[in-house]
């Protein structure tokens, strides 16, 4: 790096617990000005927590904090404080009021007075000499929300800069971005990095990274894995490091599959597609197949789901099922079709949560039914000991509420519900994340039973190996598209974390 | 660099538009239909205000509670309540004119001030606390009297039955005598009343937090600013201003009853959503709220030239209005947040 | 023994039983011909008997209001006003259009039917409203809350439309015979049937689920707008109903007064219930026995000597208590404020 760097932040030997887990765990991070540094990690890395510690959200359990020109070590108690500080942060939902104007927004809580009053003139004229001097080109009295997401977020970076902001945190800002937009904030991004600005960039693009940062910092279970130039860490590599795999111990994993599925297309989509999300993407799924998908956060995985289910309608393209055509207007239409949905979010799509385990276990298949067929209570309570014993959840009582059973045994009862089904085609979204390791194997063996006994079966997560344990084919998607479709030999971590990861590096 | 802009297409505007061309379409319309009953007379036009000065100014306390995304329904009862107020303590109670109204003026503060706690830092629904206030303050009302009870005081009256003359628009009527049009102080009351809010909205922080908040809540905080007492302090101005319009209510009917102002409530969130202001909170702005009682006062004065019209057609007519405009903002809403997608 | 105390009040029904026998109570103590029953020409009477007879609109009010809170986490506020409507729907096609008729100028059921429509469709509006247009319960209610009797006074002209022909009044009184008055029984067999449909159908599960997480609902196939546009038309037919008693009690069609208040007593009822105004689970029992608490209190109040029209001084009151213990900021302050009590306590203790 260039000599006239000097260090603008350091966090050392950082700890934050929440019950029952260690988000972060004696984490370092350094920051230097005019750079831009990428903090990396999958789901429940610990980076989000990282950035609620520095700015205030979190108290952090052990570690200090220091920032340049104070002596000592700093504490946020809350967002405003670690502004005050010259700590700004910009999220993926912008934080500012669509209602008000752009010049507003900037100036909200700080407004130029004139006799006491609001001095209008003088705020539109701060404001629009501002964003000029940020090539920022729009009209500051125009309310915020008749801009696109993408000039929101750039009036949020000027907001945080006009506040002397040191260190920009910009919190996975490209998510709702087209291209066009991503290409126009790095140049304002590049801008502020030459004024001399500490950038700290939360993303899970690598294309991005490698566009426009200098430095990336890889987290993993809440640990520093490591802290690198992006010039000497290759794609793989830093996939590698993400996933928790480094290539000495690349030793293959073996698939615990036996049988093969039949030949039998149960699920195919045609150029399916989500503007946006996911761009056109052709699969086949056979009867009684494990098919993976494999792929960052953020990279269409979740949301091919939920299009074959139908909580999101596709925009183009067409499924079929068994052959036929299907347009599910409602998820009861796909359930009617044989599929069922294990959500990505559990607490909030998932669970419901006021509900009796019982309840939660025979609601799907009561929803099968129809309403005036309702299940007798005789068969409920059966139904429940059946999955509560087959399963092994743990609860006291099967008229529990469900929110008083652990994550993995709230999962175990989502499971249940749609065993009870009895699909033939299964849609897992991260059925393992935040789950023992006891628990994730007992789901494993599961998804390959079912198989066997001629389910297909959707499997996501972020752990490559658990795929490749019980997968006969993997999908790999990169922004949205697929980039390599993996089966039989062809299927190793090598090869996935190199789709992953693309590119020639 | 340019960046797009999204089609500069402002609901606000729209719905400002529509209310403000819907107003004079109607007037005009006024004028032709009942020409030869003198509706395009300028004292008609002034009796708009007259007759409405309480609703103009309870409109506007309502337009900033629901800019902070909350309603209330109480404002029809408390109206009731500061009337009876007014009407025991000057003709049962011995209290000077003076006196009664900065009573009823600090009831007002102190309602707000209890109704905004619950609301704000306690976090309960707008809409059950406000009910609650509408049950109170009616019931209030009952328990100070349950009479009819009809202000004599020569001050009061005085201040109600003062006319100000206009220096123009008089005309010769059919006998022969020159008629100048005129108001009462009620609308010079009503008029400042509304313009102070509208400075206050406009060039105060507080007024600025107060659509600051009710556009994004969270924002708001992460902003740093302080949405409890801002939220807190919208209810105490609207309750204030409810006891303005609770004087100028009675300044016009110079008594106080139970029954009085009953469905007052809907007519404040009628002429504040009619002119412009969002039920999601966020946006308005008390002049709109003023063209949305004048066409509530504009379907009155039809009803009452019509003359064989009951009055209850006032009424159904503002729900229907009002549930237009709704339907119309969902509407907007649902538009827009597809356009985003 | 703790343990078993924290069972107790932990109970749901704990609150409404505990506020009911509040109320009886107080009544045994003031007025201690309270419980006494007596037979005058095969007719009971008795303060009891009148409590149960004038309660049983606000228990039918209180069933239809308990399923919309649980499916939609908000009030409707329109069913006094559609009461009226009922009530004047029905009189107008009883009475062909005449203020006062001695006999009926058509079917007595087509005018009961009449209303019972009028109601549903009434129901039906402000279920539109929310679940297809997305407007708030309150501010979708209190369109019908304002123009309804508006719209009732435009059935009867602005006239008390009377219906002066005995078998009208049956639904309100005494059918010769029977020593209990018609409402008690109509209001059992809404609650009966209402908890027979949501114990033998998936109903009472489904707006449960949709009341506590929508999104999760529909991923289990279970269509919300439906369930919520349901609940709410089905409060307007249980209004139609109470309208309908209503009517019959006064044998008119007073669109001013009928239901008059009743909004507030049927949300304070459910929330008296024991039910969550911010939606999900919820208890019908709890409901009832809440709506006969709030009419006992009322009839108390009478006999107190306060008027009917000061009467929601306090209602309005216990609504604000009761949404305050509910509130979670409040118990937040609470939480805070015993630690801080408990520290400062083990303080003085060293």
């Amino acid at each position: 790096m260039e000599e006239h760097q000097h260090v603008v932040l350091t966090m050392r030997g950082i700890c934050k617990s929440f019950p029952g887990v260690k988000a972060l765990q004696d984490v370092d991070f350094t920051l230097r000005t005019g750079e831009i540094h990428a903090l990396m990690g999958e789901n429940g890395a610990g980076k989000s927590t990282l950035i609620k510690v520095l700015t205030g959200v979190y108290e952090l359990d052990k570690g200090e904090i220091r920032l340049e020109g104070i002596d000592h070590p700093i504490v946020n108690r809350s967002p405003e404080e670690a502004q005050s500080k010259g700590i700004s942060t910009v999220y993926q939902e912008v934080n500012l009021c669509p209602n008000l104007s752009v010049a507003e927004n900037i100036y909200i809580g700080r407004e130029p007075k004139k006799f006491g009053r609001i001095d209008w003139k003088t705020m539109n004229r701060l404001g629009a000499e501002l964003l000029k001097s940020l090539d920022i080109d729009v009209d500051v009295t125009v309310p915020l929300g008749h801009y696109s997401i993408a000039l929101q977020q750039m009036v949020a970076i000027a907001r945080a800069v006009d506040m002397s902001a040191k260190v920009l945190i910009l919190d996975e800002p490209t998510s709702s971005l087209d291209e066009l937009e991503v290409e126009k904030l790095f140049t304002l991004m590049r801008k502020l990095k030459g004024q001399g600005v500490g950038i700290i960039f939360v993303t899970h693009f690598l294309e991005q990274v490698y566009e426009v940062c200098d430095r990336i910092t890889v987290l993993r279970n809440g640990q520093l894995v490591g802290e690198y130039p992006v010039a000497q860490l290759p794609r793989l590599q830093l996939v590698a490091k993400m996933m928790g795999k480094d290539f000495d111990d690349l030793a293959s994993i073996k698939s615990l599959r036996k049988h093969t599925p039949a030949e039998d297309v149960v699920i195919s989509t045609e150029r399916l597609g989500h503007s946006g999300t996911i761009k056109p993407f052709d699969l086949q799924i056979q009867k009684g197949q494990v098919v993976g998908l494999a792929g960052l956060l953020g990279s269409g995985r979740s949301e091919l789901a939920r299009c074959i289910y139908g909580t999101d309608r596709p925009d183009s393209g067409k499924l079929h099922v068994d052959g036929r055509e299907f347009a599910a207007s409602h998820p009861i239409d796909s359930m009617h079709a044989g599929m069922a949905y294990l959500p990505e979010d559990r607490k909030n799509e998932g669970i419901i949560a006021d509900l009796s385990v019982r309840e939660n276990i025979m609601i799907a298949l009561q929803a099968k039914r129809g309403v005036f067929k309702l299940l007798s209570r005789k068969e409920q309570e059966e139904f429940t000991d059946k999955y509560i014993d087959l399963l092994q959840i743990k609860t006291s009582d099967r008229d529990a509420p469900v929110k008083s059973l652990s994550g993995g045994n709230q999962q175990k009862v989502i499971l249940g519900r749609w065993l009870l089904t009895e699909p033939d085609f299964f849609i897992l979204d991260e059925p393992t994340r935040g789950i023992d390791v006891g628990t994730k194997t007992e789901i494993q063996k599961l998804v390959l039973q079912l198989a066997d006994q001629g389910t297909s079966v959707m499997f996501i997560s972020s752990e490559i190996d658990e795929m490749l344990r019980t997968c006969d084919k993997m999908e790999v998607l990169r922004d949205g598209a697929k980039v390599a479709e993996l089966d039989g030999d062809r299927m190793s971590q090598e090869s996935i974390m190199a789709s992953i990861a693309g590119g020639e590096r | 660099m340019k960046l797009r802009r999204k089609k500069a297409f402002n609901e606000t505007t729209f719905l400002l538009t529509i209310t403000i061309t819907l107003f004079f379409a109607m007037y005009i319309a006024g004028m032709i239909v009942f020409k030869n009953n003198g509706f395009a007379r300028l004292q008609v036009f002034l009796n708009l205000f007259i007759s409405n000065a309480s609703l103009i100014v309870i409109a506007a306390g309502m337009t900033v509670v629901m800019i902070t995304g909350g309603i209330d329904i109480s404002v029809g009862s408390f109206v009731a309540m500061s009337c009876m107020m007014l009407a025991h303590m000057m003709e049962r109670s011995g209290y000077g004119a003076i006196h009664s109204v900065l009573i009823v003026l600090l009831t007002g503060i102190v309602f707000g001030f209890v109704q905004g706690y619950l609301v704000s830092y306690l976090k309960i629904q707008p809409f059950i606390v406000t009910l609650a206030g509408m049950f109170f303050a009616r019931g209030m009302t009952a328990i100070i009297s349950q009479d009819m009870i009809s202000i004599k005081n020569p001050m009061f009256l005085s201040w109600a039955t003062h006319k100000i003359y206009l220096p123009f628009g008089g005309y010769t009527n059919r006998k022969g005598v020159l008629v100048i049009p005129y108001i009462y102080p009620t609308v010079i009351i009503a008029l400042i009343a509304l313009v102070v809010i509208w400075a206050l909205l406009r060039y105060t922080k507080f007024g600025r937090r107060i659509y600051a908040i009710g556009g994004s809540e969270t924002s708001a905080l992460l902003m740093g600013l302080n949405v409890r007492r801002t939220r807190l302090f919208a209810y105490i101005l609207d309750g204030f201003l409810c006891a303005i319009g609770g004087i100028l209510f009675c300044l016009n009917t110079c008594s106080g009853f139970v029954e009085q102002a009953k469905g007052l409530e809907m007519e404040a969130i009628a002429g504040a959503v009619i002119g412009g202001t969002l039920l999601t909170g966020g946006v308005g702005n008390v002049f709109g709220s003023l063209f949305g009682v004048l066409i509530k006062g504009t379907i009155e004065t039809f009803i009452t030239f019509q003359g064989t019209l009951s009055s209850w057609w006032t009424r159904i007519t503002i729900a229907a209005l009002l549930a237009f405009f709704i339907i119309l903002q969902s509407l907007l809403a649902s538009s827009k947040l597809k356009k985003r997608r | 023994m703790n343990e078993k105390l924290k069972r107790i009040t932990h109970y749901r029904l704990f609150l409404p039983l505990i506020c009911l026998a509040l109320v009886l109570l107080v009544n045994m103590i003031k007025t201690p011909t309270f419980f006494h029953l007596s037979i005058k020409n095969g007719v009971l009477y008795g303060y009891t008997v009148d409590v149960v007879n004038r309660a049983s609109e606000l228990v039918i009010l209180a069933v239809g209001m308990t399923l919309v809170v649980a499916s939609s986490a908000g009030t409707d506020i329109s069913v006094g006003a559609v009461m009226a409507v009922a009530g004047a729907v029905c009189c107008y096609i009883l009475s062909g259009g005449a203020v006062s008729v001695n006999e009926y100028h058509a079917p007595w059921i087509l005018g009961l039917l009449a209303a019972l429509v009028a109601g549903t469709v009434c129901g039906a509006w402000n279920g539109f409203l929310v679940s297809r247009m997305k407007i708030q319960p309150m501010v979708a209610t209190l369109i019908l809350f304002t123009a309804g009797r508006g719209i009732a006074q435009l059935i009867t002209k602005g006239q008390i439309t009377y219906i002066r022909v005995e078998s009208f009044k049956l639904l309100g009184a005494n059918i010769p015979g029977i020593p209990l008055p018609t409402p008690i029984f109509i209001a059992i067999i809404v609650v009966l049937i209402t908890s027979i449909v949501l114990k033998k159908t998936a109903l009472g599960l489904y707006i449960e689920a949709v009341g506590i997480n929508p999104t999760a609902s529909r991923n289990v196939g279970i269509k919300s707008k439906q369930i919520i546009f349901f609940t709410y038309t089905f409060c307007g037919l249980l209004a139609g109903i109470a309208g309908m008693i209503a009517t019959s009690r006064i044998y008119s069609a007073d669109a001013n007064n009928i239901g008059l208040n009743m909004e507030l007593d049927a949300i304070l009822a459910v929330a008296l219930g024991g039910n969550s105004l911010g939606g999900g689970k919820f208890s019908i029992s709890g409901s009832v026995i809440g709506a006969y608490t709030i009419q006992a209190l009322t009839t108390t109040l009478y006999a107190m000597g306060v008027s009917a029209d000061q009467i929601p001084v306090y209602k309005a009151i216990v609504v604000v208590i009761i949404v305050t213990l509910q509130s979670e900021e409040f118990n937040r302050y609470m939480r805070k404020f015993s630690a801080r009590f408990a520290a400062r306590k083990a303080e003085v203790a060293k």
